[in-house]
């Protein structure tokens, strides 16, 4: 698994706090246009820096020992897929931090780490301390993003404990990037207050997805799962005002035992009461933050289920919803839930066996969180012939 | 770490509830409720008594069902009142489109001389019994005036071939007058296919017009059903289809039987010839109580009981065809099918409420007479008029539409209120029909109690959704029908 976020004690840097550059391997770069960017340095380029850009990075310490150059960082091993195009935050006490890869299919802005939300299987553990400022390295962020890119996601916590904050990062977003689908994860209940939908639907985002968990058709399963009560008539409520304005509204359910028991009865539900929905994604247990904690609770093995999921997606296309089931490994899943299997949109983040090593479908499949493979996983890995 | 509450801090302690309206009906041995917008749950006779007892335990599955099927309310989820406001509007929104069907009889005349046709004349007066250009015209302009988004102009008789040039006159006008609207407009023609030609072919490939013609089964019953010059109405029809398929394209054709008495002796070979035609499905339809129906008492020479086995024969029949791995739909259960599993109301016209008439589907006659159906116009040829509800010669679209005539049916007909139907089990599913019924009885909501309409559709649903709930097999045939 990538690590995002590095540290260097070998660097120099004459600024202060922190400043966000777009990587280039460009030498004849036009200068005006330099200082917007990091060069880097790879090992066949030679050791010549040229002039004027805003900070030079390199796995090679010893080309910045004669270096007159200011702002140069020594970028750790495990940062060496650094490329051009990457967006990255470097700041005055050595902190690396890639917020932005281009060649990733999908890149995923944390907002926040505070919510009002508890859920078991969260695997991004709420914190409470204030964290505004991973907005405001985003809102930076989407002024260098490629216009190019075809899809980005916002996540937390919970995005919208900003309030109208997020608000202007989705105008943003519409301005600098009108081309770009965005996501943003919330758990749906702001947007129970119609005034809160409104402000979205005024931005007019021509693609802002609002994805939205519900665990269960039954309140008392689904307030559990996210340990708040009165949790469910809200966040109905927010999809209810969200596709009231026609703004784009995914489902979410994570798959496990507190909501297996209910998985179909839930996607009938939704198919009664929400058709109306963009798309509906099934997911599988990431085997990290809280769900490590709280494993005996959530965990069933996917082959044990795949019958019922089956069913489940089985009641979705009956309906004509959009759905795609996430995260599971093609030998654990039915063949009818091929159509709707989805390999990954972080193609980075799939880890294999050495099982699937002699599987003749390795490359259809999704394959593991690197969690799955270290903590949990279904005991019927086997390898297609 | 984190502290979690445990899943009973989650819990319902509160063990009242509220009952939001619904119906039930007893079926096999099992109770059938359906709330307001016809989603239904199966159970055991004391479920319902302890649910309408108020003492149903709120951590039973039936309990969770029921709410989240909005049987019921309580202080976990008010959402349920909310919801069912939605769908009511959902299912009900279609009606705001009135109306998509434009029937137009452009003649009367016809080479045919089926015994419980009421309409068709034989006659070579083309000035007596054929629809005049400027009717025509007058006709296009009705149609094009309504909110409906989508406008099917389907030609009737008589045989409306035998007036090809004013069927022409009409797809011309209209697509001429739609250019400026721009609703979507199709065409078919209603046709026994006896006088098809090359030439007619042509031109419904070049306006993409297509055909609807009728099969009654095999040759001896077709020719016993539609007797003609020759005796060869099977012969024709079956030729023809050939013909249509090759020229237009295989789908471009579909079939319609009428029942008569001597059909009801075996759906199965009526089926088979469907299947030997190449058709996806058949369409099992009861014979309407109209015309010569009424008169040569041939309608109550079989009635809905007969008709009922009928049904079931042939919709067992072809599920047997459907396990043996070939699709092939019954196209009244599909509707019906439909209605029930989905919010999605397939616009048949037989099944709605407010009833189908005018707003479903309308009339003009070859005279500029403008009937609420196709039914109306047969109980005019009978001498009465009631449903005659305007006429192009002298009302527009809002007068019609806004007269009495057709709205004291509908009004008079819908099922939340008739007697009877307000408390069935499939009222949701159901429709009015108050040309039947006044047919029948004389007024427009009937006795249901005696009505052959009721009957009839009292038992398809329950047969249906029983068949559904209970054979697993069978269900994934009936999904596979309504897609």
């Amino acid at each position: 698994m990538l690590q995002l976020r590095g540290s260097t004690k070998d660097f120099h840097c004459d600024f202060i706090g922190h400043k966000m550059l777009i990587i280039s391997d460009d030498s004849s770069l036009p200068l005006p246009l330099r200082e917007k960017y990091a060069y880097i340095l790879k090992e066949n380029t030679g050791t010549n820096l040229p002039d004027g850009f805003g900070a030079y990075i390199s796995q090679n310490a010893s080309v910045f020992s004669t270096s007159k150059h200011k702002n140069w960082f020594h970028i750790p091993q495990y940062m060496d897929y650094m490329e051009a195009g990457d967006i990255i935050n470097f700041k005055d006490d050595g902190s690396i931090w890639a917020i932005f890869r281009s060649n990733a299919k999908y890149n995923t802005f944390l907002l926040t780490e505070r919510c009002n939300h508890y859920c078991l299987m969260c695997s991004q553990p709420p914190k409470s301390k204030e964290d505004s400022w991973l907005l405001e390295r985003a809102m930076e962020a989407i002024e260098l993003i490629p216009r190019d890119t075809v899809r980005m996601g916002f996540s937390g916590g919970e995005p919208t404990i900003y309030e109208e904050k997020l608000i202007d990062l989705v105008e943003k977003c519409r301005g600098y990037l009108p081309q770009t689908a965005i996501d943003i994860l919330s758990n749906g209940r702001a947007f129970s207050d119609p005034e809160y939908a409104r402000l979205l639907h005024k931005i007019d985002h021509p693609n802002c997805m609002i994805c939205i968990p519900l665990y269960s058709d039954v309140p008392e399963i689904h307030n559990y799962v996210v340990q708040s009560e009165d949790a469910f008539d809200e966040t109905i409520q927010g999809i209810l005002n969200l596709k009231a304005l026609n703004q784009k509204v995914e489902i979410r359910i994570v798959i496990h035992k507190q909501t297996i028991g209910r998985l179909v009865e839930t996607c009938e539900y939704i198919s009664r009461n929400l058709l109306f929905v963009d798309h509906v994604a099934l997911m599988g247990l990431e085997i990290t933050g809280f769900t490590r904690a709280n494993l005996p609770d959530l965990w069933i093995d996917p082959f044990d289920y795949k019958d019922t999921l089956s069913q489940a997606v089985a009641v979705l296309n009956r309906n004509k919803i959009n759905n795609s089931v996430y995260n599971h490994q093609l030998c654990t899943v039915n063949p009818d839930v091929v159509d709707n299997y989805v390999h990954s949109i972080s193609d980075w983040k799939n880890e294999y066996l050495d099982e699937c090593n002699k599987c003749s479908r390795k490359h259809e499949c999704g394959g593991f969180f690197s969690s799955q493979i270290l903590y949990k996983h279904s005991d019927h890995i086997k390898a297609f012939s | 770490m984190a502290k979690f509450k445990k899943q009973n801090f989650f819990e319902n302690t509160n063990e009242s509830y509220e009952l939001l309206p619904f119906r039930f009906a007893r079926i096999n041995g099992r109770v059938l409720l359906t709330n307001l917008v016809g989603e239904y749950f199966f159970t055991k006779d004391e479920v319902l008594k302890s649910l309408v007892d108020g003492t149903l335990p709120n951590d039973s599955d039936d309990y969770l069902n029921l709410r989240s099927l909005h049987f019921i309310c309580d202080d976990q989820t008010q959402s349920a009142k909310q919801l069912l406001g939605i769908k009511t509007r959902t299912k009900l929104s279609n009606y705001s489109n009135l109306t998509s069907l434009h029937m137009f009889v452009i003649s009367l005349r016809c080479e045919h001389s089926c015994p419980y046709c009421q309409v068709s004349r034989q006659s070579d007066d083309k000035l007596a019994f054929d629809m005049s250009y400027e009717t025509a015209s007058k006709a296009v302009d009705f149609a094009l005036s309504g909110p409906s988004p989508r406008i099917k102009i389907e030609f009737q008789g008589g045989e409306p071939l035998l007036n090809f040039d004013t069927l022409k006159f009409i797809v011309h006008d209209a697509k001429e007058k739609n250019e400026a609207i721009g609703k979507d407009l199709s065409f078919v023609i209603a046709t026994n296919l006896a006088v098809i030609t090359d030439e007619i072919l042509d031109y419904c490939k070049l306006h993409d017009i297509e055909i609807s013609t009728s099969l009654d089964g095999p040759a001896s019953l077709h020719n016993h059903n539609r007797p003609r010059p020759g005796n060869n109405s099977y012969e024709l029809a079956t030729e023809g289809i050939k013909k249509v398929r090759e020229k237009l394209g295989f789908d471009k054709v579909n079939a319609l039987m009428t029942t008569t008495d001597k059909s009801l002796d075996d759906p199965r070979i009526i089926i088979d010839e469907y299947l030997k035609q190449g058709f996806s499905g058949i369409f099992l339809r009861p014979l309407s109580p109209y015309g010569f129906a009424i008169k040569t008492k041939k309608y109550n020479a079989y009635g809905s009981k007969k008709w009922f086995e009928f049904y079931k024969t042939g919709l067992e029949y072809i599920l047997e065809i459907n396990k043996s791995g070939v699709h092939f739909r019954e196209f009244y259960s599909a509707t019906i099918l439909k209605k029930i599993l989905t919010l999605k109301d397939p616009g048949y016209v037989d099944l709605r409420s407010p009833a189908g008439i005018g707003i479903g589907g309308i009339v003009y006659n070859y005279d500029g007479k403008i009937f609420a159906s196709d039914e109306g116009r047969m109980l005019a040829e009978m001498g009465d008029n009631t449903f005659e509800i305007g006429n192009l010669a002298t009302d527009n679209f809002k007068d019609v539409f806004l007269s009495d005539k057709l709205l004291d049916p509908l009004e008079q007909s819908m099922t939340t209120s008739a007697p009877r139907c307000s408390e069935c089990a499939f009222e949701q599913y159901c429709g009015a029909d108050p040309v039947f019924h006044y047919a029948t009885t004389g007024d427009f909501l009937g006795k249901k109690a005696e009505s052959d309409f009721c009957y009839r559709n009292y038992n398809t649903f329950s047969y249906l959704l029983d068949t559904y709930d209970s054979n697993l097999e069978t269900r994934s045939i009936f999904e596979s029908w309504i897609n």
